[in-house]
């Protein structure tokens, strides 16, 4: 007799050899990515090297991407991507991502093919959740499980507990899904899901777009979740398929899964949403932001910088203009979406607006460059956190939305939607 | 994988500055981190102590930042365990990594009061205090766990398990 599982617990007993896991068991698994960024990775090269290993585990299921203070912003960044092309250089690390080929680790990874459903992934970086959108165990962890990870190809894990969340019913105009999981994080709040897996579910989730599917499990970490799952679909393997270099594997929750809690939501109560600083669940409808002044624009990051989140922006910027009161930037996030923005002539569009349009980095989702906030600054972003000082100085402050609602304030120089242009 | 100690008695919520406070994050030798254990909650915590103590603290042991040197100063003090109802997710990470067994438990971590003589048995998860003869079950620790701590923690296993034979 076979036990039901979850989604993430079918993966977990996969990759551990075992019939069955439950949640709170420890399980050593095999990974089949382990990736790293220039901040993360330095510690664990120094780990691995310092312990005089000579050979990583697999020189394909390792991937070394320089995104977060690239091109380079200093010489101490200039340093850290440089132990990363050393370390890639002298181990054969086949997937390291540097120069012209870099572009924000949580979208290039999928986008090459490296991630895939039924995977196991970790990541020295908390957005690594971003690829349960693709049906995958995907999670962060320390510089130093990375470390052991690059040695070993395993790893080990408490088998989380799951939230399943249903959402159901007709999205209200310019409600994406940023805004379904905002509103989520807003109702359970930055802990809610702590240690848990969340599994996003219902005919909504079945209607959206893989980018959009992308933004969502993005954010289950904003939540405290250990994983954002999504169960794999049509639209899943058609983003895959092209893709996929390797077998992978579609696995779907048992109808008799238990679950930690369920949670609907009816959708059409939920209007677009904005995170007021400095929680991302500091949540309110974008009645109660309307009209709220702002001086910068960032329309990027792992969140929502896809080419689906600028073609959103460039059908609400096109022929209109950047108020002048606000700094507009745009940051496409992988060398691919750049070209096919370029292609599309949405940078034409972005840059008649008056924007400026930044390489594919992290920038100023973390403070990093290209985008710094002064003191008592406001910006209105897609990104992902905005923390006391996220986007630069302690006194200034940042609001969370969807590229459509950063795009409509951008050019009403206030908090807006769409709809008021 | 059998631990036999003292407790000391911890609130909720006690945080990785209590266990080592920031101010002395300027070193990562184990044994000075050892001096400055749980200062802040009692300064001559760490005079107190006999080797293979064992801590029992409230809900959310070890929240707050993710240093690796808080596990680590519990580990170096000469605490043999830390039994909690639950543990901040990073702190629960971070103490298997650097070799600190730690349990999970609510009926033992509130039952069991300051200085009882507690037993523990890492590979079945039971827990008796010798005190007062009650028993209480937390989740036992997987034989691949066991080992990782006893080699002292995850890079330790690792670096034995690559030793050529
Ligand atoms: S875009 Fe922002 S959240 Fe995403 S990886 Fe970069 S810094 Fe982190």
């Amino acid at each position: 007799m076979t036990k039901p599982m979850t989604i993430s617990e079918k993966i977990l007993a996969v990759h551990a050899g075992l019939d069955f896991v439950e949640p709170g068991q420890l399980v050593e698994v095999n990974v089949d990515m382990a990736l790293g960024n220039d901040i993360t990775a330095p510690i664990s090269i120094k780990i691995v090297r310092d312990a005089n290993i000579k050979n990583v585990f697999d020189k394909e299921k390792i991937a070394l991407v320089a995104d977060h203070f690239v091109p380079n912003k200093d010489i101490k960044s200039a340093e850290q991507a440089k132990i990363l092309r050393d370390f890639a250089r002298e181990y054969g690390i086949v997937n390291h991502f540097d120069g012209g080929k870099t572009g924000v680790e949580h979208v290039l990874l999928p986008e090459k093919g490296l991630v895939l459903p039924g995977d196991v992934i970790i990541g020295a970086d908390s957005h690594t959740c971003t690829y349960g959108a693709m049906g995958a165990f995907a999670t962060g962890v320390g510089s130093t499980d990375l470390a052991a990870t690059m040695i070993t190809g395993k790893t080990w894990f408490k088998v989380p507990e799951t939230i399943k969340f249903i959402y159901k019913g007709a999205l209200q105009p310019w409600v994406t899904g940023k805004d379904l999981i905002l509103y989520a994080i807003g109702d359970i709040g930055v802990d809610g899901a702590l240690y848990q897996a969340m599994e996003f579910t219902g005919e909504v989730i079945d209607r959206l777009s893989m980018a959009e599917r992308f933004t969502m499990s993005n954010m289950a970490i904003e939540a405290g979740g250990k994983v954002g799952m999504i169960a794999p679909d049509q639209k899943t393997l058609d983003f895959v398929k092209p893709r996929a270099k390797r077998a992978f594997k579609c696995y779907a929750s048992d109808n008799d899964a238990n679950y930690a809690r369920v949670i609907e939501y009816d959708c059409s109560k939920i209007e677009p949403q904005i995170a007021f600083p400095h929680l991302p669940e500091n949540t309110k409808g974008i009645s109660e932001a309307r009209g709220l002044a702002i001086d910068q624009v960032v329309i990027g990051s792992c969140t929502n910088g896809r080419i689906e989140d600028l073609e959103v922006a460039a059908n609400i910027l096109k022929g209109r203009k950047v108020a002048s009161s606000v700094r507009c930037i745009v940051l496409p996030t992988t060398p691919t979406v750049y070209g096919e923005a370029m292609e599309r002539g949405y940078l034409k569009i972005f840059l008649d607006a008056g924007m400026v349009i930044g390489p594919p980095t992290c920038g100023p989702c973390l403070g990093g460059h290209m985008g710094i906030l002064a003191k008592g600054e406001r910006s209105l972003a897609s990104t992902n956190r905005n923390f006391v000082g996220r986007m630069g100085h302690p006194e200034s402050e940042v609001y969370l939305a969807s590229p459509a609602i950063c795009a409509a304030s951008a050019v009403c120089g206030k908090i807006a939607s769409p709809e008021e242009l | 994988m059998n631990f036999t100690g003292k407790t000391w008695k911890f609130g909720e919520n006690i945080d990785t500055d209590v266990i080592i406070p920031a101010r002395y994050l300027n070193t990562s030798d184990p044994q000075e981190l050892a001096r400055h254990c749980m200062e802040d909650a009692d300064p001559e915590f760490h005079k107190k102590l006999a080797k293979g103590d064992i801590i029992v603290g409230g809900k959310n042991f070890g929240c707050g930042s993710s240093r690796e040197h808080a596990p680590i100063a519990i580990k170096a003090a000469g605490i043999c365990c830390v039994i909690a109802p639950t543990f901040a997710r990073i702190f629960y990470r971070n103490a298997f990594n650097m070799g600190l067994p730690i349990f999970e438990c609510k009926e033992a971590a509130e039952d069991i009061q300051q200085g009882d003589q507690i037993e523990v048995d890492g590979a079945t998860g039971v827990i008796k205090n010798l005190a007062t003869g009650k028993i209480y079950q937390a989740k036992p620790i997987p034989a691949f766990m066991q080992e990782l701590i006893m080699d002292g923690g995850l890079i330790a296993h690792i670096l034995k398990k690559n030793e050529p034979a």
